[in-house]
């Protein structure tokens, strides 16, 4: 059977299914829990999250929680809104700048933005990018800062180790504070946090550790973005939700997850790395996706090497076990 | 700077800075730093970083690529490119 596009079809149904049953066990035998809190960002991911974990508890043991800060597309709430509603769960909206400004997470990220670009003020945008594996597939991970500013001129330059290391730190304040507001509502309803990440996530380390990684469960962890879009459709998600490109909503700029982390469409991704999955010879993969074997090279390289250098962000923490020696 | 000595000096930098100065990991010249997870996208901007500041040339992001950066082996004659272009100009 050759290998093609429709590889990454799914039954939704049938999927769908399965992944209620897993909510259902998971929340009710496993951790003993009452109900989910599910943190929803209008965005596909925590939609389709949301609309299973309805169908898995009853919209009545379901509550979805919108944490928006300064820097949030304001109709990523509205779009929460309108998905809460259509399913008909509690919805509560946590506005979350004070917080971010309790940590200093503007001010620390700014002063950092600073360092490489001193005129950056607060009138000004910033977000952080990588090449697009494409046109720049053999380029590797280079992290680029670009600032934008009130007049429309952007400014990208490649960004040093420890600016960027602070940049991020601080921006994962607003992951890491969520996860906490999630928390406070899960333990107040004895309910179970539903984390909201997909496998190109999961996998591919796209996620903050103790921040959006913190979960109970990871109910759609096993699937690949473009089948979660399957899933959606299936699952009635607002159109407006189901076409609105995959943003990180993060940075102050508009800044798409393919620019930020992913570097290429999902369509592309999501197939190369299912046939890398499988074994499939490269000329295959190539064919089936409609690249070129040097592009299919460089994004399976790409692959792996997030996977592998991510791999600390799955780690639970260690500890030495009793009687495990350590050679000093 | 002969290329023994380029090899030794971003050897030193990986191994302190990377690995905590444990040299009971070893590489040989021509390993790949990134399939044997030595190199991360963090690990290459530092490494960037240092070798513009140590061998006082400019790296632009279109030669951040594996065959320059992947190896002690491919990260010396790149280097090695660089500096004869640097004296040339």
């Amino acid at each position: 059977m050759p290998f093609t596009r429709n590889e990454l079809d799914i039954d939704p149904a049938q999927e769908s299914e399965r992944i209620i049953a897993f909510i259902r066990q998971t929340i009710g035998r496993q951790l003993r829990k009452r109900g989910a809190v599910v943190g929803i960002s209008g965005g596909i991911d925590s939609s389709v999250c949301l609309a299973l974990t309805v169908q898995a508890l009853g919209a009545g043991r379901v509550v979805g929680i919108a944490m928006p800060e300064a820097d949030s597309n304001p109709e990523s709430a509205i779009l929460a809104r309108k998905l809460a509603r259509q399913f008909g769960v509690q919805f509560i909206v946590e506005d979350m700048t004070a917080a971010q400004i309790g940590f200093g997470t503007y001010h620390r990220r700014d002063e950092a933005i600073r360092r490489v670009f001193p005129e950056f003020d607060p009138t000004y945008k910033a977000k952080i990018v990588l090449p697009g594996a494409m046109e720049n597939g053999k380029v590797l991970n280079v992290f680029q800062l670009t600032i934008i500013s009130p007049e429309g001129e952007e400014k990208t330059e490649r960004i040093p180790p420890a600016e960027y290391l602070q940049i991020v730190a601080a921006s994962n304040f607003k992951q890491r504070s969520r996860m906490a507001m999630l928390y406070y509502h899960a333990e107040r309803l004895n309910y179970a946090v539903v984390g909201t990440g997909n496998k190109n996530e999961h996998e591919q380390g796209f996620f903050v550790k103790y921040g959006d990684g913190g979960a109970d469960l990871k109910p759609i962890a096993h699937l690949f973005k473009t089948q979660v879009y399957q899933l959606a459709e299936y699952l009635n998600i607002p159109e407006e939700i189901r076409k609105r490109p995959p943003t990180t909503d993060t940075y102050s700029a508009e800044c798409t997850q393919e620019e930020f982390f992913f570097r290429v469409p999902f369509e592309i991704g999501d197939l190369v790395w299912l046939g890398m999955e499988r074994g499939v010879p490269i000329e295959e993969i190539a064919r089936a996706t409609g690249i070129t074997i040097e592009q299919t090279q460089n994004i399976m390289r790409d692959i792996r090497q997030k996977i592998r250098a991510t791999e600390y962000l799955r780690m639970e923490p260690f500890h030495i076990h009793q009687n495990q020696e350590v050679n000093a | 700077m002969n290329a023994q000595d380029i090899k030794n000096t971003i050897r030193q930098f990986i191994v302190e800075n990377f690995l905590f100065g444990d040299t009971s990991v070893t590489f040989e010249d021509n390993e790949s730093l990134m399939e044997t997870g030595i190199l991360d996208s963090t690990g290459i901007l530092e490494l960037v970083a240092f070798l513009e500041k140590e061998f006082h040339i400019r790296i632009p992001n279109e030669e951040i690529l594996p065959e320059n950066m992947d190896s002690l082996h491919s990260l010396e004659k790149f280097i090695q490119k660089k500096l004869k272009m640097n004296a040339a100009s």
